[in-house]
């Protein structure tokens, strides 16, 4: 055991280490309550992540990175303090909780209204995400080997100029505890892994992932998610088709029928779906940065969200899928939930928290408080915000498709401050004629206005297309928290939407 | 890792309830001498050390109300073995000389696991470095109270106006010593603050933010001043047909979308094939009326006057009356090019090389006001937002406008905007800029901080318009 401590730098906690986290979290809660908090909870949380890339057949950054510490959030005063340490000793706790409950006594001087928390039992558990196969236990040489193969079958295809792959791994130890006298553990090990070609010719750039764009798939899960994926089988077709895009048409600007692709969909959902449901958006809680949403109030139960054919869920259970939103209890101990986002069409609920639960008059918080890590306040995120599957095989669909195009693999997403309108890009389009996938076109990109666009859904593929994609990269908060969120998807069908607009230039 | 101690009781008089302090820089030159020295004992060819320690708060609120208030203290030691030709990182943020031991014999054993790197060079030796001075102990002070008492104002304010209130008060300091087994000693510290604020009047909104490493350069109140007035202007916006409009941009808005241009002038990006700037080094690409340089030196940058291997930071001319004269260089990048590093290059190991990160783009003498006052028609821009590259090559940005766009008319505001999206090559709007005006550090909300001036550019490209 020691030798594998040593070679992979970690920190191997002994037992007797595992046991001081409640330590530590006892004490601040008490130091907290002394010092006048009428509600703390505390999170310690243990932090372990490699990083692997290629390029052009050589290693990239090669590194792994190891955290710990604790973070306290408080009431004093009616008011919120958040403070946060890496000094894990009885006096560094010690001194954190003070800090925070002096800073929620700075925060009382702009107060307007006391916070309320609607109530919630209290936990005691453990609990640990899937993960058949612990990636930091596979040879760092395995995992290279696989890198560098799938990077050598991209750079061999003539007029690839860049080739690239890269693997991520996380494992998160969070030890929770409140003032109410919750105490949970989870561990959850993500993992992730893509590819990307490039291919640089006359006065184009062109690329194509696998198995999704900025980075591939991500999942909770360990490293059977990299076996799976199969790098190497798909490197040439990815390299193959950057190279074909320099000399495809280019997608016309004007209104079409559109099927995506389910990651293309994946990131429409978190865009257009996810981000609006955010309950602190809506409150006016971001309107400095993330910004607001046009889901007021008066819209929950009364907005025709989309077409009838389409529901929405927000699912942190493990029911649900093992996507980078899926846990036991969220970083203010609720537990994992269902919540009905929109159904059959009707916009039905939103994320939501202990506090924002309370502002708006509901009896329980939807459980979606996270947290990037030890330093950082829990705030509303995604969990797996999915759209759940039709009745259509692809097949069927592109065969029922008179005249359309399917676009493929984000390539660029933007969206206005209150999520109404929106523009996407994707890496490859294939056009449709009279039932049939044809030939290939470059630049393909879509835009809209949320509402219109989901309202024109006509047809959702099966279970069977069905993928609860990771999105590594929700940024959110200031300080910004990057977070992981799930979306599951398989291909749809969108009728009468403006193609084209981003690279026209009129 | 810290053992704990003996149980003992729990003491509720701890007098540090305020804001913590670094520690002083030779308790961090300590860690780097640890872990040199169990290195050496260890016969680990060469090694580097970086110890990062930082201290940040930051007073969140929004509905005129604080409603999040945080504060951080960590301190972070990356360590890069090399090893016959091969080098990888581990960082901890645990100092004690167990977890430095195990970080560093995890680095060695990274390393070793990966084939032998042909272009890796050796760790570089001692360097001299231009003394910068960016560290002000009233920022470094600044209490929770002090940001609480600002953000009041702006929220007093703003229900003066029958307006609300959001943003941030942060402020922050960071230390950094790296060293390597080959001699080279660098050391920095800084402070920073920043405020923002953003004034909702009804359905309408506006924005201003400034940032500073002296806290006392920043005046809260006059931004809020600044986003209440400006909100009150943006109501009842009208709706445009989008088309190319004559834009007046405010400095933001520039940082926003010229700072994407930054990794472009990285040779690692050009030798790969990825820049925009491939093939166009030495070429006329802009305006003649473009300047654009690489200056950590410039009296309102901030940063370390080194990069991620301790080489010295230089002045950088990237772009001059147009033409796109230099990139920037690591050492590695530098040696592919058969030319000298400029101290740009990212901690190793990497894919990405280098990156300009203190931009200075050239001034002009045209205030705000005259570019109002000599336009016919066109558009204000407060600020952009959720910026995205739809084309790497020409440089297509698709975005939004936010927070106050404006109509101009015959030289003045005539009303406010809905907000457009635009799909604008960068390099096509550098090759129409009418004018400029005095260049200052600015803030957005989407890019880091940089030098810029305000410009108004013809042929602006906004493809759709919003609900607001």
């Amino acid at each position: 055991m020691l030798s594998y401590v040593r070679r992979f730098g970690f920190i191997r906690a002994p037992q007797t280490f595992v046991l001081t986290m409640w330590d530590y979290c006892s004490n601040s809660l008490e130091i907290a309550r002394l010092r006048g908090a009428t509600y703390a909870d505390v999170r310690v949380m243990h932090m372990r992540q490699r990083n692997l890339t290629t390029k052009n057949g050589q290693v990239g950054t090669l590194g792994q990175t190891e955290s710990i510490g604790l973070g306290i959030r408080v009431i004093r005063n009616g008011a919120w303090g958040f403070a946060s340490t890496d000094q894990l000793t009885r006096e560094g706790v010690a001194a954190c909780a003070a800090q925070a409950v002096a800073i929620a006594k700075a925060s009382a001087l702009a107060k307007k209204d006391d916070v309320h928390l609607v109530p919630e039992a209290t936990y005691v558990d453990s609990w640990q995400g899937p993960c058949l196969k612990d990636p930091f236990e596979i040879p760092l040489e395995t995992q290279l080997d696989l890198l560098l193969a799938a990077d050598a079958a991209m750079h061999k295809v003539k007029g690839v100029t860049l080739s690239e792959t890269d693997m991520q791994f996380r494992k998160i130890d969070s030890w929770f505890a409140s003032s109410a006298g919750s105490k949970i553990h989870q561990r959850r090990v993500i993992s992730g892994c893509g590819l990307v070609a490039t291919s640089f010719k006359d006065d184009a750039i062109q690329k194509r992932s696998y198995p999704n764009s900025f980075g591939g798939q991500h999942v909770l899960g360990g490293y059977e998610l990299i076996e799976s994926l199969d790098l190497g089988k798909h490197a040439p077709q990815t390299a193959e088709e950057a190279v074909a895009l320099h000399s495809a048409p280019q997608c016309p600007e004007k209104t079409s029928t559109i099927i995506l692709g389910g990651s293309q969909l994946g990131l429409q959902i978190h865009e257009s779906v996810g981000h609006p449901i955010e309950l602190d958006r809506v409150l006016g809680q971001e309107a400095n940065f993330a910004g607001t949403s046009f889901l007021t109030l008066d819209q929950l139960n009364h907005l025709r969200y989309a077409s009838p054919i389409v529901n929405v869920v927000a699912d942190a259970r493990i029911q649900h899928g093992a996507g980078l939103g899926t846990f036991a209890y969220d970083d203010e101990g609720v537990p994992a939930q269902c919540i009905q986002i929109i159904k059959e069409g009707q916009f039905r609920g939103y994320l939501s928290s202990r506090e924002t639960a309370a502002l708006i008059g509901l009896e329980r918080s939807g459980g979606t408080m996270r947290t990037e890590g030890w330093n950082r306040l829990p705030m509303i995120r995604m969990t797996n915000v999915s759209l759940l599957p039709g009745p259509w095989t692809l097949e069927n669909l592109i065969a029922d498709t008179d005249d359309g195009i399917l676009m493929e693999t984000n390539r660029s997403w933007s969206i206005d401050d209150r999520r109404y309108q929106f523009q996407f890009s994707t890496e490859i389009g294939w056009e449709i004629k009279g039932g049939k996938k044809t030939r290939m076109l470059k630049n393909p990109s879509y835009s809209g206005i949320t509402t219109e666009f989901w309202n024109s859904c006509d047809a959702i593929c099966n279970a069977g297309h069905w993928v609860l994609w990771g999105t590594p990269n929700c940024g959110k908060g200031q300080p910004m928290q990057t977070m992981g969120t799930g979306h599951g998807a398989s291909p749809a069908r969108f009728r009468n939407v403006k193609i084209g607009t981003a690279f026209s230039n009129e | 890792m810290s053992k704990p101690g003996k149980k003992r009781e729990l003491s509720t008089n701890h007098s540090n309830a305020q804001a913590p302090e670094l520690r002083p820089e030779k308790a961090l030159r300590g860690i780097v001498d640890t872990v040199l020295r169990l290195a050496k004992a260890r016969d680990i060819p060469e090694t580097e050390v970086e110890v990062d320690e930082v201290i940040d708060a930051l007073t969140r609120f929004a509905n005129n109300t604080i409603h999040q208030n945080v504060a951080e203290h960590g301190l972070t030691v990356s360590i890069r073995a090399a090893v016959d030709g091969r080098t990888a990182r581990v960082s901890t943020n645990r100092s004690d000389e167990d977890s430095l031991l195990a970080a560093l014999e995890g680095a060695a054993s990274l390393a070793a696991s990966q084939p032998k790197d042909p272009h890796l060079l050796p760790m570089p030796g001692k360097q001299k470095y231009r003394p910068v001075r960016r560290f002000i102990p009233a920022t470094a002070a600044l209490s929770a109270e002090e940001r609480a008492r600002a953000v009041k104002q702006a929220c007093d304010l703003a229900e003066r106006s029958g307006q609300v209130a959001a943003g941030i008060f942060s402020s922050g300091q960071h230390q950094t010593v790296l060293g390597n087994s080959d001699g080279l000693l660098a050391s920095y510290r800084q402070t920073h603050s920043a405020f923002s604020v953003t004034m909702q009047h009804g359905t309408a909104a506006s924005w201003a933010k400034a940032n500073a490493p002296d806290v006392r350069r920043l005046n809260p109140l006059s931004l809020a001043k600044t986003a209440s007035e400006k909100a009150e202007h943006a109501q009842n916006p009208i709706e445009l047909a989008p088309g190319k409009f004559t834009v007046i941009l405010e400095p933001a808005a520039v940082l926003d979308l010229v700072g994407f241009l930054f990794y472009d002038f990285a040779a690692t990006a050009v030798q790969d094939k990825r820049s925009c700037l491939s093939g166009r080094v030495g070429k006329l690409l802009f305006g003649k009326n473009i300047n654009i340089t690489d200056d950590v030196y410039h009296p309102e940058q901030l940063g370390a006057p080194f990069d991620g291997e301790g080489i010295p930071r230089q002045r950088v001319t990237l772009v001059h009356q147009g033409v796109v004269e230099h990139l920037v260089y690591s050492r590695r990048s530098a040696k592919l090019a058969h030319t000298k590093p400029t101290g740009h290059g990212f901690a190793l190991p990497n894919e990405y090389g280098e990156a300009p990160m203190n931009l200075v783009v050239g001034d002009g003498t045209i205030s705000l006001q005259e570019m109002i006052a000599s336009t016919d028609r066109g558009l204000l821009v407060t600020r952009l937002w959720y910026i995205r590259e739809v084309d790497p090559y020409e440089k297509i940005m698709t975005g939004m406008t936010r927070d106050g766009l404006f109509l101009v008319e015959k030289g003045k505001i005539a009303r406010a905007a809905r907000n457009f999206r635009f799909n604008q090559s960068v390099l096509e709007m550098l090759r129409n800029v009418e004018c400029l005006g005095p260049a200052h550090r600015a803030s957005g909300e989407e890019m880091f901080e940089m030098v810029v001036p305000p410009m108004k550019v013809r042929d602006f490209h906004f493809s759709e318009v919003t609900k607001f």
